[in-house]
């Protein structure tokens, strides 16, 4: 055990050099820039697998795992913010944002642990952690687990991946739903108050036609902003979601990389995440544009 | 909800705590990779014996050593098939060639297969194989000769470590005939009770029953390895029945894993020990009558409960009670603060004096937390009259000032790599460790009785001399032993067939689960 024994010298030069750590430090620099500039980022120290490589295994399961979370924070997000807004200053608006509040602010851990407990050990409804049961040996074909598991025809497989996956989905979609929820709300509330509403209104338009096409569709373009900024609450609560869950993602990736000092991995890793929430964001605003007419225009 | 989906055959759910990052026990030195590729897949020449620490026959059913002792000659089994599997079909049995194969791609820098896979083989360099194995030998199919370049019995010992698991010479010549040789080390191909199936990058490894391993086939038809790195999710699933076994637990759970009555929780002493060390080539420590009075003034079972809270037991002897010659008629010193005071009067600092006691600044397993440690020992030592002022520095640093001896006291500890009590002696407390040991102890009577036992190789003798050697070394108490750490491990209360290993190895080759 490397402790109170020393290394060899000669060891410990030849590893020097293979790190490439005997070179003055601005060339350490000058060499990583020339790397990261050609999409090299170097090859992780403990598994010696380059760190895109790494990345790319293991991204399908954060996208599958955040994409669910999004799903699920819209699908009820939207239609909560919505029904705050209608009951506005009323009872049922005071609870869904009090609730809301709760939800932004929730420490993803502690959430997480508390339903393990809860609904995996006391009530036994669902999975503690893992993407699917250790019964099943499902061929990876697009590193989607629920759409392999259903290619690979096996009974139960696509049962047992979706009950994986539901208390990370509810972990990782808690604080975008409550955002979302919040956000629709005062949108809504902002278009109710706008004239053509009142003119809707007066014109005897039924409430439901009123919200449900000409309110909501006004509303949702902040809202589809906020989804898109989403990205980045989405995958640094991955880094504790994973971790929680077993996830085998790149959350977990770079906490286990955080455990073993593979400087590589984490420096990479975070970069290559960075550019993917940078390039999410320049989408989010192509898409803002596409469903605005008043920027598509203004062009 | 793994076995009501599952299919019928009896598959074993092991939640491990981390991924492997190679399939190739040479490649690495972490624990979690040697559980998930030496204990299911591959043999050692020598093993360990199941539960203990002794080597007995592996892949090799005898060697002896010339009478120079500079030539090991090993006998090799007969019959061991090597796994079949989805990638490779063997076309012989294990024999010679395979270890001339493993021990000289370790060995030798001009080998093809030596840079594959971009290896360092860090063990094999850790342990000073590079400067200790001359060249590898085939006498004929089923003999073997290490040629060494001094005499050293340990070797034998080290021949049981799990990155010298005997790996296949055929698979590696089709895979470097095919162009990719690195999938000898990513798809393993071995000779132990389980085959490799897949691996799930961070998710799981899949293995199957050997039915033709040598020492008899598996009571289970697969294992899985589910890779679960929170230690409280771990019990979650353990109490959810998604695993059948787990290990380091965090210890607050403790209590509750042995109140779950579906639960079993089995524990030994780690192979390790915590200490605090005398700098002996420093007055008044270079007076045996004052570091034995420090022995005295120290309360360790204050230490024990608050430090170790359960996880660790007390050490008596420098080596852990699970090793071969760990001499149990030794007895620990009493905590006796007033015989302190009068042995300090008879060594002339009946007054007190200073010194400075160094912490560690990091947790390790033989010792979860160096600060509490130092001022409970810093409180203890004020009551004697010494004045101790606690030091501390990064650990790599602390590690390079007590190699260059600047410390006074200093706590510090080991975990051994291999069954062999020279590698707790020889590596600590040998005169030839001195000069940059922590203790700077060279003491000629012990060193003669622990060279003389690395250098001869019938274990009666050996035990002897060390069990001789450890009675001298807590008379003169160059170090205070504190603690070896207390391993748990979990299993579901199904589960029969386990014992526990000192040096951290899963092994579920016997194990079995009741319906």
């Amino acid at each position: 055990m490397l402790g109170e024994r020393r290394i060899d010298p000669a060891y410990h030069a030849a590893m020097l050099e293979r790190l490439g750590l005997n070179r003055p430090l601005w060339e350490q620099y000058g060499l990583y820039l020339g790397q990261i500039a050609r999409a090299d980022f170097g090859k992780s120290i403990v598994t010696n697998v380059p760190v895109i490589e790494e990345f790319f295994a293991r991204f399908p399961a954060t996208i599958e795992l955040s994409l669910s979370a999004m799903l699920f924070a819209v699908v009820l997000g939207i239609p909560i913010g919505i029904f705050a807004a209608l009951r506005r200053g009323r009872i049922g608006d005071h609870m869904t944002i009090g609730a809301a509040m709760i939800g932004q602010s929730m420490p993803i851990f502690w959430w997480g642990q508390l339903l393990i407990m809860l609904v995996s050990i006391n009530l036994g409804w669902t999975p503690v952690s893992g993407r699917i049961s250790a019964a099943f040996s499902v061929p990876s074909e697009t590193g989607f687990l629920l759409i392999d598991t259903l290619l690979s025809g096996k009974k139960g497989a696509f049962g047992s991946a979706l009950s994986h996956l539901i208390l990370p989905t509810i972990v990782l979609g808690t604080i975008p739903l409550a955002i979302i929820a919040r956000m629709t709300r005062s949108a809504v509330i902002e278009v109710l108050s706008e004239d053509y509403i009142r003119t809707a209104k007066a014109k005897g338009l039924r409430p439901l036609r009123i919200v449900g096409v000409h309110a909501l569709r006004n509303a949702l373009i902040p809202v589809v902003t906020i989804v898109g900024l989403q990205t980045g609450t989405l995958l640094a609560g991955a880094v504790l979601t994973e971790t929680i869950f077993s996830w085998p993602g790149i959350g977990k990736w770079i906490v286990g990389s955080l455990d073993k000092r593979d400087y590589p991995v984490i420096q990479g890793g975070v970069l290559v995440i960075a550019t993917v929430v940078m390039c999410v964001n320049l989408l989010v605003d192509l898409i803002y544009g596409w469903i605005n007419p008043r920027i598509r225009r203004a062009r | 909800m793994v076995f009501a989906n599952g299919a019928m055959a009896k598959t074993f759910v092991y939640c491990t705590e981390g991924s492997p990052e190679t399939f190739n026990p040479a490649l690495t030195t972490a624990g979690t990779t040697l559980n998930a590729t030496a204990i299911p897949v591959y043999n050692t020449l020598i093993q360990i014996e199941w539960g203990g620490t002794a080597a007995v026959p592996g892949l090799a059913e005898s060697w002896s050593f010339s009478d120079d002792g500079l030539t090991m000659t090993l006998n090799l089994r007969k019959g061991v098939s090597w796994h079949t599997t989805a990638y490779f079909t063997p076309s012989r049995e294990f024999n010679a060639d395979d270890v001339v194969f493993t021990f000289e791609r370790m060995l030798k820098a001009d080998h093809p297969y030596h840079p594959i896979s971009g290896a360092t083989y860090d063990y094999f360099n850790d342990v000073g194989m590079p400067g200790l194995l001359a060249s590898i030998e085939k006498v004929d199919d089923y003999t073997v000769n290490f040629h060494l370049t001094t005499r050293n019995s340990t070797v034998v010992s080290m021949l049981t470590l799990s990155s010298f698991s005997i790996t296949s010479a055929e698979y590696a010549e089709q895979m470097m005939a095919a162009g990719t040789p690195e999938k000898l080390d990513l798809q393993p191909v071995g000779t132990g009770p389980f085959a490799w199936v897949s691996y799930e990058t961070d998710t799981q490894i899949n293995y199957v029953a050997n039915p033709n391993y040598w020492e008899g086939a598996p009571k289970i038809d697969e294992l899985v390895f589910s890779i679960t790195p929170d230690n409280s999710v771990r019990f979650a699933k353990m109490q959810a029945g998604e695993c059948n076994f787990m290990a380091y637990p965090n210890p607050a759970d403790l209590e509750a894993m042995k109140a779950d009555s579906n639960l079993q929780v089995v524990q030994q002493e780690g192979f390790n020990i915590g200490y605090l060390a005398f700098n002996t080539e420093k007055a008044p420590f270079n007076d045996k009558r004052v570091r034995q009075a420090i022995s005295h003034a120290i309360d360790k079972a204050a230490i024990m409960e608050a430090v170790y809270q359960g996880a660790g037991t007390p050490a008596i002897n420098f080596i852990p009670p699970g090793l071969w010659s760990y001499n149990t008629s030794v007895e620990d010193v009493t905590y006796d603060p007033e015989l302190a005071r009068k042995m300090l009067a008879e060594a002339g600092v009946a007054d007190g004096f200073k010194a400075t006691l160094w912490y560690l600044p990091v947790q390790r397993p033989y010792n979860p937390n160096g600060k509490l440690m130092g001022e409970l020992m810093q409180a203890d030592l004020a009551k004697v009259g010494i004045a101790v002022e606690l030091v501390t520095y990064e650990w790599a640093e602390y590690r390079k000032r007590v190699r260059a001896g600047e410390h006074d006291l200093v706590m510090l500890g080991w975990t051994g790599d291999y069954g062999d009590p020279d590698n707790f002696f020889g590596a600590l407390l040998s005169c030839a460790a001195a000069p940059e040991s922590s203790s700077r102890w060279c003491y000629e009577q012990f060193d003669s009785l622990i060279t003389q036992s690395a250098q001869i190789t019938d274990l009666a003798e050996r035990t002897k001399l060390y069990e001789e050697a450890q009675v001298i070394f807590k008379e003169e108490a160059p170090v205070y032993t504190v603690a070896h750490s207390l391993v748990s491990e979990i299993m579901s209360a199904s589960v029969s067939g386990y014992k526990m290993s000192v040096f951290g190895a899963h092994d579920f080759k016997f194990v079995d689960i009741a319906e």
